[in-house]
């Protein structure tokens, strides 16, 4: 590759990064800025992250944002580990039927989703958290189930054959050869549905009814009132949880790599 | 030997739930469609779809979608295949860089256009300073179509990105072995072979775009109607679940239509999905 | 200068020196075989002269024309990849034809050179196959099929035959010299499989860790290795620490025994090669060494027998059958006694510049 081709190559790149991050940057700087002007600077402040705490509808709405996402992931986990399993052994046809419904709700648009799952919830339930747990399960079930089945279709059948050839209960074989093996894959599928569940908002729109609200709803309603400068702080500490939350998903594994390399 | 009957039955509670949450939801959805609010059987709901303005946001819609994934892929294929041939050690993390925007709240990431793209933004500033005339780009279709790309490019260069990885290497080398330039190789070899990334990530740019309505909203303000924009309307406005439904179903068959059109393009064996 | 030359090349990849001034070349229209364990440089030689590596410093000559900064797709050379590298989107037809399409050839034309190439690997008719349906080893035939229908000056072979079962492989390896003949160009073939070099080429290249050990036909290499890695790598070897006494006799375990190597000097300290077959088994007392045999296995072509004498355990192929236990004396011909130098240290890996 010739130097021009390089050069055009590395500044494609970074354009391309620039427009991807520089929105995100403005925030984060506008996040620390002593003025109410989006264009002005007034000088260096931490008052709007102070003032997080002390405003009610924020905290309300992370609280909220917290209790939904941390029980739905957990829910969609059990729900997802134990649903890829039992579709990892049955018979190819009714497997087929099962991931076909498995990824209706990852390519249904969000809007037919939300709205057909609120639909069903006003019939037998007023419209609540409890509704919009289910309805964050709902999605995040699927990205669980596509986490786990890979790694358990990787894992040969025959080490779950030694396992018992060796002497092994089918329960203990599960417990040491299988488990660790998709341990990883359950993992990746619930920090999956952590920053699904997260970053929703079309769904728990529609099925959040009246006086509920997460972090995205909230942030909905606000950004059309006005500006809130305390939203680019709550952006701003947003954006750093979603980055360690996904280094984390992205370099565990090549962590445990290098672990095994220096026991090695 | 496992007992594939007992394991098999682990699934159960999941094929409920999935007969609760995902199949009955969409009979509902078809219910109100087919009915008025006295309850009985009715098209209109359906056919409302050719009402001029029903006709002219789903038009929008389409147009700023396909535009969103036209933009999508002609700025997101570059940057996969220039991080394809990266050779340097932290490749890992610049890709992850690249991907890590499509998993922050994206929401904040319009806020962050609106700041830029107000009459009195940053964008604006910076070119009254430098001397040129000042752009009215909020609350136009433009906004809002930037606003798409800007949310979806990583949608769209991760896929294109991981079926480039698929490639065999040596089967490029064999190429320029046999006598073909950059440009040859390209667009004989690694573009062909690319084809299942290019779908996967039409699909995960396209179908999101078309059925969106908080982009259009935040940057669009009301100005930009998409189909989207007309359905919550109908749900939260008109308080008309039925009109609302039956324009869902609408949609739905859209979705399902250009899935299956880029199911004709596709050949692998997972039908192009992102999994 | 030479058909094809290395001139002082030497090439690195992360930090660790694979070729060290490598100088080499290869006589036209000769089937020459780079040999050498992994990690040798073989495999980097080959890429070198393919165009798909550059050397960190050195120059490459092909027909006396300065090659080493032309990229792969210019260089009248052509490769069979060690996988194949089909492409695994087009037909065999578009597979074959793809480099004569880049030269613009006429449809006919290269209709033509399609036909002829795969009657050349043995797969008439299999135009409009697509690749999945291939075995491997008919995946391998069109790969060359691929390679020799552009007509290129030099045809590199990376391993191809690596992953075939070993029938397959022997039958591949007559029809890879019969394509030879017919096609009468220059092949440089790289592998690591010792039998497989002797069975094909006309000229030898033995690598060990960037340097060239020894180049020599097959007959030399097999028969004269000149120092202990070869004689190791080459087939196997009964190598044993001796001392030259004169020209023509050597000692060694404690015994004196005729050979015909001279040039070594007076006293001094060499190895000795005798290849196993060459060992003859008598009864005790008979030969220059009495031992006992302590193991005897079938191999089908031959037994293969562990001869216990005193501190050295001999190895001995014999076609007859010999008892555990059994006392026997061994003998062996003067001729068939390789002498090699000593190494003066255990890295003394020689640059050998011979005329061949």
């Amino acid at each position: 590759m010739n130097k021009f081709k390089k050069g055009a190559s590395s500044l494609y790149l970074a354009l391309i990064f620039l427009f991807l991050y520089a929105p995100i940057l403005v925030l984060i700087v506008l996040s620390f800025n002593d003025s109410m002007s989006r264009t002005v600077w007034g000088g260096f402040t931490l008052k709007w992250y102070a003032n997080l705490s002390s405003n009610d509808n924020i905290m309300e709405a992370l609280g909220t944002t917290i209790k939904i996402t941390l029980t739905s992931s957990i829910f969609a986990t059990i729900l997802g580990t134990t649903a890829a399993i039992g579709i990892h052994y049955m018979k190819k046809r009714h497997a087929a039927i099962m991931l076909g419904a498995t990824n209706i709700p990852l390519l249904n648009a969000d809007i037919v989703t939300g709205i057909s799952l609120m639909l069903l919830f006003t019939r037998f339930t007023p419209l609540g958290e409890f509704s919009v747990i289910l309805a964050h399960i709902a999605f995040s079930v699927p990205y669980v189930i596509f986490n786990v089945l890979p790694r358990l279709q990787s894992l040969s059948e025959a080490c779950f054959e030694a396992a018992t050839d060796l002497g092994a209960t089918p329960m203990y074989a599960f417990y040491k050869v299988v488990w660790p093996e998709i341990f990883p894959g359950v993992l990746s599928g619930f920090l999956m549905a952590l920053t699904m569940s997260l970053d929703d908002f079309t769904i728990t729109y529609f099925t959040k009814g009246a006086g509920v609200n997460t972090l995205s709803t909230m942030l909905y309603t606000q950004l059309r009132k006005g500006i809130q400068p305390e939203l680019y702080a709550l952006s701003t500490i947003l954006f750093l949880l979603a980055f360690v939350l996904l280094l984390v998903i992205n370099f565990k594994g090549s962590a445990r790599k290098e672990v095994f390399k220096n026991e090695k | 030997m496992i007992n594939k009957m007992r394991s098999s039955f682990l699934a159960t509670p999941y094929a409920i739930w999935v007969m609760i949450c995902t199949i009955l939801p969409l009979f509902y959805i078809l219910g109100y469609a087919l009915t008025n609010d006295a309850g009985s059987f009715t098209l209109s709901n359906l056919t409302a779809i050719a009402d001029p303005v029903h006709l002219k946001s789903l038009w929008l819609s389409i147009r700023v979608a396909f535009f969103t994934t036209a933009i999508c892929l002609l700025l997101a294929y570059p940057v996969a295949l220039i991080l394809h041939n990266l050779k340097l050690t932290n490749k890992g993390l610049v890709v992850f860089l690249f991907i890590l925007p499509m998993w922050m709240n994206f929401m904040l990431r319009i806020l962050a256009w609106q700041i830029i793209l107000s009459n009195n933004g940053i964008l604006n500033s910076i070119l009254s300073t430098l001397g040129l005339p000042t752009l009215h780009i909020l609350y136009t279709e433009t906004a809002v179509t930037l606003g798409m790309v800007y949310d979806f490019l990583p949608y769209m260069i991760l896929p294109i990105y991981n079926a480039l990885s698929k490639i065999n290497d040596q089967v490029v080398e064999a190429a320029a072995d046999l006598g073909a330039n950059w440009w040859t190789t390209f667009t004989k070899v690694t573009l062909p072979l690319s084809k299942d990334g290019i779908i996967s990530g039409i699909i995960m740019v396209f179908v999101p775009a078309l059925s969106s309505f908080v982009v259009s909203n935040l940057l669009g303000g009301g100005k930009v109607l998409l189909i989207g924009n007309v359905i919550e309307q109908e749900f939260t406005l008109a308080r008309n679940w039925n009109l609302g439904s039956g324009l869902s179903i609408i949609l739905m068959i859209f979705v399902l239509l250009s899935m299956s059109v880029m199911n004709k393009v596709d050949d692998s064996e997972n039908g192009g999905m992102p999994v | 200068m030479e058909f094809i030359q290395f001139d002082h090349v030497s090439k690195s990849y992360e930090k660790q020196l694979i070729l060290d001034e490598l100088d080499l070349y290869i006589k036209e229209n000769t089937f020459v075989t780079l040999l050498g364990p992994s990690g040798c440089g073989k495999t980097t030689t080959l890429r070198l002269l393919g165009g798909f590596e550059k050397p960190d410093s050195g120059k490459i000559y092909l027909n006396g024309n300065d090659i080493t900064a032309l990229p792969a797709n210019l260089r009248p050379i052509n490769t069979v990849f060690q996988k194949y590298a089909l492409f695994p989107h087009m037909t065999i037809e578009e597979n074959i034809g793809f480099g004569l399409k880049i030269q613009k050839k006429s449809k006919d034309y290269i209709n033509d050179k399609i036909k002829y190439a795969l009657k050349l690997v043995n797969l008439d008719g299999f135009e409009k196959r697509s690749i999945d349906s291939l075995s491997g080893g008919q995946q391998q035939r069109i790969a060359i099929a691929r390679a020799i229908v552009n007509e290129p000056k030099v045809l590199l072979l990376d391993e191809p035959l690596g992953a075939l079962d070993l029938k397959l492989r022997q039958s591949m390896q007559y029809e890879l010299m019969k394509i030879k003949q017919e096609l009468g160009i220059t092949f440089l073939y790289v592998t690591h499989d010792q039998e497989e070099a002797l069975t094909m080429s006309d000229t030898i290249v033995v690598m060990n860790q960037g340097y060239i050990q020894q180049i020599g036909t097959p007959e030399d290499i097999y028969n004269e290795p000149e120092n202990a890695f070869v004689a190791d790598f080459i087939g196997e070897s009964n190598i044993i620490e001796g001392i030259m006494i004169k020209d023509e006799l050597v000692s060694f375990l404690g015994v004196q025994v005729p050979c015909v190597d001279k040039g070594f000097g007076t006293m001094k300290p060499v190895d000795v090669v005798i290849r196993p077959e060459d060992v003859e088994l008598d009864a005790p007392g008979k030969g220059f060494m009495d031992g006992v045999i302590t193991d005897c296995l079938f191999k089908g072509v031959h037994y293969e027998l562990d001869v216990q004498c005193g501190e050295y355990e001999w190895l001995v192929h014999t076609t007859k059958y010999f008892e555990v236990g059994q006392k026997v004396s061994l003998n062996v011909i003067p001729f068939n006694i390789q002498i090699m130098n000593k190494p003066e240290s255990e890295d003394e890996e020689v640059l050998k510049e011979d005329d061949q």
